[in-house]
């Protein structure tokens, strides 16, 4: 007897979870980018994105630290941004040569909806949240930052992402004139950065636009920022330019520079030493001259919400 | 006034008030007396102010004989033993802003660091030989110790080297200050190794012509 199976469902045909739950935000996303008619849409607050200055109607968020934030100044004058130099003051001292507008992000790769947007619609449809976390760089100190953003989830929903998209890369902007860093070939630019897609998809994962109520310093990554707050700082890839949505796992700036000592995953984890310092403590910036470092927390302290994306990957050989 | 007068009261005095002086004034910014003050991370920005003012010190102890040499002025060898003692100084600051404030005096972390990490191992042999050496800088101690003082004090060149290594190691991507380091530290060692290897020629040269001449002349 002859038994014929069935043809194979074929993976493009199949909606991933994450597409399934999130159709409501497409819709609602689509009615706010006016794609469809404005009276479609129930809730959509429109997000404002000046030039400089204060951000408003920003909501706060259940995923904020009850931490003290550090200052504004420690905030944008401590930062690590090769594009403008590789001293902690270089950035504040000289990125105000990047012209954060006009800006467009060009959105490529297994999508259904990609294109070169302009930031502002990119922002338009979103509520944005004020999102205060931990940072830990990969230096071995941290801060407490008031993040202004979007869910990143929500950002990509709206571009539809499809079945092959296992991972979003994303770039920073390359222009020596803006960026005189660049210059120097101490990284190979465009500065690259990746993540899962359930990474990407992840609540905690934002797209930051803002630092404490007032639109981003060029220093912190003017206009649009990633921050992905359980990973070590070079994750969270400043003034983005390029997102794209990739089947295979996107290269990264670090992991391309120094492949034994930086890991695409790059989660913060105390019991996996750099290879050329520890990562157990870490010093928290602002706290003072005779401050002792504090003890460095598994996923920098966000291990109940994001530990279930890795069970059963080896995280000392994954890091 | 001879010149021995000249170097000892008013040279001597100036060369340390100069040298002392970057002391003075990062201890006086980390109170934010003057200045911008040590910004965002003072630990970081006082390890990196000494560690750097020490490394400088080592070229600069190191430049004292070459410097002599080609300029024919003796007198220059005075500044070497201070100049050296200022470069032990701003080093075992450096190493006391790391044991103190950046390690909080902490026991198990600090030899963990050492055994495991190989650019704080290096920095440690370097601070060990520039113990020795400072602690053997006493006159009496140097003429009780005859020959063996000039061959333990010849280990300063392997601090040169093993200081320059340390700082390469420890930078996370920007290795051009290193390489500077590495070049001047190169000049001035190859400086040493020329003057041996043409002086070992020279006696060499002299050596076969004394051998050569009596058969000559028979």
């Amino acid at each position: 007897m002859l038994i014929r199976r069935p043809e194979p469902v074929k993976s493009s045909e199949i909606t991933s979870e994450s597409a399934y739950l999130s159709r409501r935000d497409i819709v609602a996303g689509l009615a706010a980018a006016s794609l469809l008619p404005a009276a479609a849409s129930r809730n959509a607050s429109a997000a404002v994105l000046p030039r400089a200055g204060n951000l408003a109607d920003v909501k706060p968020s259940d995923y904020s630290t009850d931490e003290t934030p550090n200052s504004w100044d420690d905030v944008t004058s401590y930062n690590n941004f090769y594009e403008f130099g590789t001293g902690k003051s270089d950035p504040a001292r000289y990125a105000d040569t990047l012209k954060p507008r006009p800006w467009s992000i060009e959105v490529t790769g297994e999508a259904d909806k990609t294109g070169t947007f302009d930031l502002e619609d990119i922002i338009k449809p979103h509520t944005l949240e004020e999102r205060i976390y931990r940072l830990r760089c990969v230096e071995a100190w941290s801060m407490v930052v008031p993040w202004v953003g979007i869910p990143l989830a929500n950002i990509l929903k709206r571009f539809q992402p499809n079945s092959r998209a296992r991972y979003v890369a994303f770039e920073t902007l390359v222009d020596s004139k803006q960026m005189p860093g660049q210059r120097y070939r101490v990284l190979d630019w465009p500065y690259r950065e990746g993540l899962t897609i359930e990474e990407a998809m992840h609540p905690l994962t934002i797209m930051a636009v803002g630092v404490y109520g007032k639109v981003l310093p060029n220093q912190n990554g003017a206009p649009m920022r990633l921050v992905v707050p359980w990973k070590y700082g070079f994750k969270s890839i400043k003034s983005i330019v390029a997102i794209r949505f990739s089947e295979t796992q996107p290269s990264t700036s670090w992991n391309l520079s120094a492949p034994r000592e930086y890991g695409f995953y790059a989660n913060v984890n105390p019991q996996v030493d750099h290879p050329r310092w520890s990562q157990a403590r870490e010093r928290r910036i602002g706290a003072g001259l005779f401050a002792p470092k504090q003890a460095t927390q598994m996923f920098n302290g966000y291990a109940e919400e994001v530990a279930s994306l890795y069970t059963g990957l080896d995280l000392k050989r994954n890091f | 006034m001879t010149t021995l007068q000249w170097v000892r009261y008013v040279l001597k005095p100036l060369v340390f008030s100069a040298a002392l002086l970057p002391f003075v004034w990062i201890v006086l910014s980390a109170f934010n007396l003057v200045g911008p003050g040590l910004g965002a991370n003072p630990v970081e920005a006082l390890l990196d102010h000494f560690g750097t003012l020490g490394l400088r010190f080592v070229m600069i102890a190191l430049a004292v004989t070459p410097l002599r040499r080609l300029t024919g002025l003796n007198w220059l060898i005075q500044f070497r033993r201070m100049l050296g003692l200022f470069a032990a100084f701003y080093v075992t600051l450096h190493l006391a802003v790391y044991v103190f404030l950046d390690q909080g005096l902490v026991v198990q972390p600090i030899v963990e660091d050492i055994v495991k990490r190989p650019f704080i191992t290096l920095g440690m042999i370097a601070w060990l030989l520039l113990a020795a050496l400072s602690v053997t800088s006493f006159m009496y101690i140097r003429r009780r110790m005859g020959k063996r003082w000039q061959q333990l004090h010849y280990s300063v060149y392997a601090v040169g080297v093993l200081a320059v290594w340390h700082y390469w190691w420890q930078v996370k991507k920007d290795i051009t200050e290193p390489v500077i380091y590495a070049a001047v530290l190169a000049l001035l060692l190859g400086l040493r190794v020329f003057w041996s290897w043409q002086k070992r020629r020279r006696s060499h040269v002299r050596q076969s012509t004394m051998r050569v001449s009596p058969s000559a002349t028979s």
